[in-house]
């Protein structure tokens, strides 16, 4: 069989996404038909750089969930190596070295193979399913810690602000990549620290979860106990399997190198979220509404959660855009130097990793999943830019 | 504004503690230490083994007191071994009297960073010529990025909405949504490799630490520029944006003076005090873009030198890159406080 030219290589690219392209037609379709009624979500598609934003941010998620987690996209699997493949170059026929090539293989590497004879194509798909599976959540549990904290030391000032505070400054003043060094490798995970960290960080938004309800409903107690209840259960369920990988139903586990990852991205990002929530809060907490609250009586967490987190919505939504593509960032930085995943992950930055081995002789294997994740991480930006210019217009 | 110098120093100091203290601790936990046994002696060491040269080498005191030694503000340990003495301020295995002769205390106060044990060699020889290095990469990323980044950020931001902010704004984002490895990467395989034919520059930047020229220094300086430039710019075009609205601009509109007038006598000085501080605050994260790059392209300066010596768990050398990273992040945060004081009349710290 011939190789494909490249004209043939992009159009069966294409071909391959056919069902991203469905999912993001229909996706943008019912959303701008229905744009008027959907807030703030809505109004992103007033805009033509929040709407490419967004356009990049869906196409990465519909990849990773149609291709990585129901194998839609993909060519060949991710971790199947054939030696007749080695570094073969874009557009080759696929062979193997021992055996037939079986009915029904897809019969070119589209992107070409890397230094192990695995395709690339597929292995970049599957790549963004690893980002989906740890960036939006550790940026989520990063937003529940740093809010936890930033609240009261922004509101309550004195003492409470200037140890919380310092402390932020002090994982701050780390370099990331020596933090990372330090928490991510096989010696510290064995101490268990790790698990501890996990134990103190997971319980922020179960914590966070129930003052919400707490404050709001605790004039209704029979309502308030059943949310509580419900919280305190499912919440302490996830956090007992994630954390100390302890589910008493054996339903829930983590991967405890996956664990690892995920600690020290929420570890690096918190502080920052801490920052910005403390700062926005100084700066609402002498507004007349607060006032006027503080006057009807209303205890001091009601406040801060009910009166003045969703004041400084705005803010948070763009700035956790913003922090999700950092935490791309961060896990491409964690898998280039080898920390962490293991090392046959397809993710992006261990990829990136293995190919820069080779890169002047072989660059294709290396620049499929830095192309992916700089388009992926500057969907997040345009995304976070048009949300804030239409969020600041009214 | 001496009171606030001091006081910022010693909340500087304090941080600077409390952080040695964590990486102290964290490197020298059982597993780390058992690693670095195993690495020094042999792979096959047996439980007793690896205790005894733990033991040997002072490594089996509370960590409170390892802290003090390693600060030099507790005497030095010493222990007696079969054949002679060991101590923390002597090399190897000595007499009774040699050890007596030897200082008591040596610790980063004497100056005794220790020794590092990946390089054989004393870490504060180490770090210096490694911090040279990278200072020279540093120096030429400056000079490359701080320009070119405050020209973007005017231009975009005197203008604001025209196709050429939009142009920029966007290269901006860009750069931003550009990590190094990613964009040193692109850059290789661009510029550096054989498939497209264009070798106009090295790959590597091995040569580099003897003999800096354009070919193989160009690159890794543009990738570390790149990343930082963006943000720069995007706060440069806004803080220019907001001044180009501001009412004495007008007035000087008004009064008929030209537009290049208005923005090089009366915008720029003002546009410029925000993008000071984000400047200075941005060395910490060149820091990071530093170990990326250096290991990318095989410049052993200082981030290569932070990566060695933390995959080997180099104990000393560790704490040595940390103390030094620690203290250029605290002092551009002073320097950018102090700075932003100086700049703007509208603040004061008394």
């Amino acid at each position: 069989m011939e190789a494909l030219s490249w004209g043939e290589i992009i159009a069966r690219i294409l071909i391959q996404f056919i069902p991203v392209w469905i999912a993001l037609i229909v996706t943008f379709a019912v959303s701008i038909t229905f744009k008027r009624r959907l807030g703030l979500y809505g109004k992103l598609f007033d805009s033509t750089i929040g709407m490419a934003g967004f356009a990049l941010v869906m196409f990465w998620v519909f990849t990773g969930i149609l291709g990585g987690a129901f194998d839609l996209i993909i060519t060949h699997n991710v971790l199947e190596q054939s030696g007749a493949m080695k570094n073969k170059l874009p557009g080759t026929p696929y062979t193997k070295m021992i055996g037939d090539v079986a009915e029904g293989t897809y019969p070119y590497y589209l992107l070409g193979g890397d230094n192990l004879g695995r395709d690339v194509f597929s292995r970049m798909v599957v790549g963004s399913w690893e980002v989906m599976k740890i960036a939006p959540f550790a940026t989520l549990f990063a937003f529940m810690v740093g809010i936890t904290l930033g609240l009261p030391a922004g509101y309550y000032g004195t003492k409470l602000d200037t140890v919380l505070s310092f402390l932020a400054n002090l994982i701050l003043a780390f370099p990331v990549i020596l933090l990372f060094y330090l928490l991510v490798t096989p010696e510290i995970v064995a101490t268990g620290i790790p698990v501890y960290m996990a134990g103190v960080l997971f319980i922020f938004p179960i914590l966070f979860l129930v003052v919400l309800f707490n404050s709001r409903f605790f004039t209704q107690p029979p309502k308030r106990n059943i949310y509580v209840a419900i919280t305190v259960l499912i919440g302490g369920w996830l956090y007992l399997g994630i954390a100390w990988n302890a589910d008493p139903l054996g339903v829930i586990g983590f991967p405890p190198n996956l664990l690892v990852v995920f600690v020290a991205v929420v570890f690096v990002n918190s502080p920052t979220v801490f920052r910005i929530v403390r700062g926005l809060t100084m700066d609402i907490k002498s507004r007349d509404y607060v006032a006027a609250a503080q006057t009807r009586g209303e205890g001091p967490w009601y406040i801060m959660l009910w009166e003045i987190l969703p004041n400084v919505r705005g803010p948070l939504i763009v700035d956790f855009c913003l922090r999700i593509g950092y935490t791309t960032i961060l896990l491409g930085t964690l898998g280039f130097f080898g920390l962490g995943l293991s090392p046959e992950s397809p993710d992006w930055g261990s990829t990136i990793n293995e190919g820069r081995k080779l890169l002047s002789i072989y660059p294709h294997p290396a620049l499929p999943p830095a192309l992916s994740l700089l388009s992926l991480v500057l969907g997040l930006n345009l995304l976070a830019d048009g949300l804030r210019e239409e969020s600041l217009r009214d | 504004m001496g009171l606030f110098i001091l006081r910022r120093l010693g909340v500087m100091i304090f941080t600077a503690l409390c952080l040695t203290f964590i990486v102290f601790f964290l490197t020298n936990l059982y597993p780390n230490l058992e690693k670095l046994a195993k690495t020094q002696g042999n792979f096959r060491m047996s439980d007793e083994q690896v205790e005894s040269y733990l033991a040997r080498n002072g490594h089996m005191q509370p960590l409170p007191i390892k802290y003090g030694q390693w600060l030099g503000v507790l005497p030095g340990w010493t222990v007696e071994v079969e054949d002679g003495m060991r101590g923390r301020c002597v090399t190897g295995t000595v007499t009774s009297e040699e050890l007596a002769a030897a200082p008591t205390f040596c610790g980063v106060i004497q100056g005794d960073w220790g020794a590092s044990t990946v390089f054989r060699s004393e870490v504060s020889s180490i770090v210096s010529e490694r911090l040279g290095l990278t200072g020279i990469l540093m120096f030429w990323v400056i000079v490359l990025m701080v320009p070119s980044a405050l020209a973007l950020g005017v231009l975009a931001g005197m203008r604001e909405g025209t196709r050429t902010d939009r142009t920029l704004s966007t290269f901006a984002i860009t750069t931003t949504a550009t990590p190094e490895y990613v964009s040193g990467v692109i850059l290789i395989a661009v510029f550096a490799s054989s498939t497209m034919g264009l070798r106009w520059f090295k790959g590597t930047a091995t040569s580099a630490m003897e003999n800096p020229t354009f070919e193989n220094f160009f690159l890794p300086v543009l990738t570390i520029a790149l990343y930082g430039m963006g943000y720069i710019a995007r706060m440069t075009r806004a803080s220019m944006a907001e001044v180009m609205t501001a009412q004495y601009i007008r007035t000087a509109r008004l009064k008929g003076v030209t537009f290049s007038n208005i923005v090089m006598r009366h915008a720029l000085r003002n546009a410029l005090i925000a993008p000071f501080t984000v400047i200075m605050l941005q060395f910490p994260w060149l820091l990071n873009g530093v170990v990326i790059v250096e290991t990318l392209f095989n410049y052993k300066g200082f981030g290569w030198t932070l990566v060695q010596a933390a995959s080997n768990n180099d104990i000393e050398l560790l704490l040595g890159v940390s103390v030094v990273s620690v203290f250029v992040v605290l002092v551009t945060q002073l320097i950018s406080d102090i700075g932003y004081v100086y700049l703007n009349p509208r603040i004061s710290v008394s």
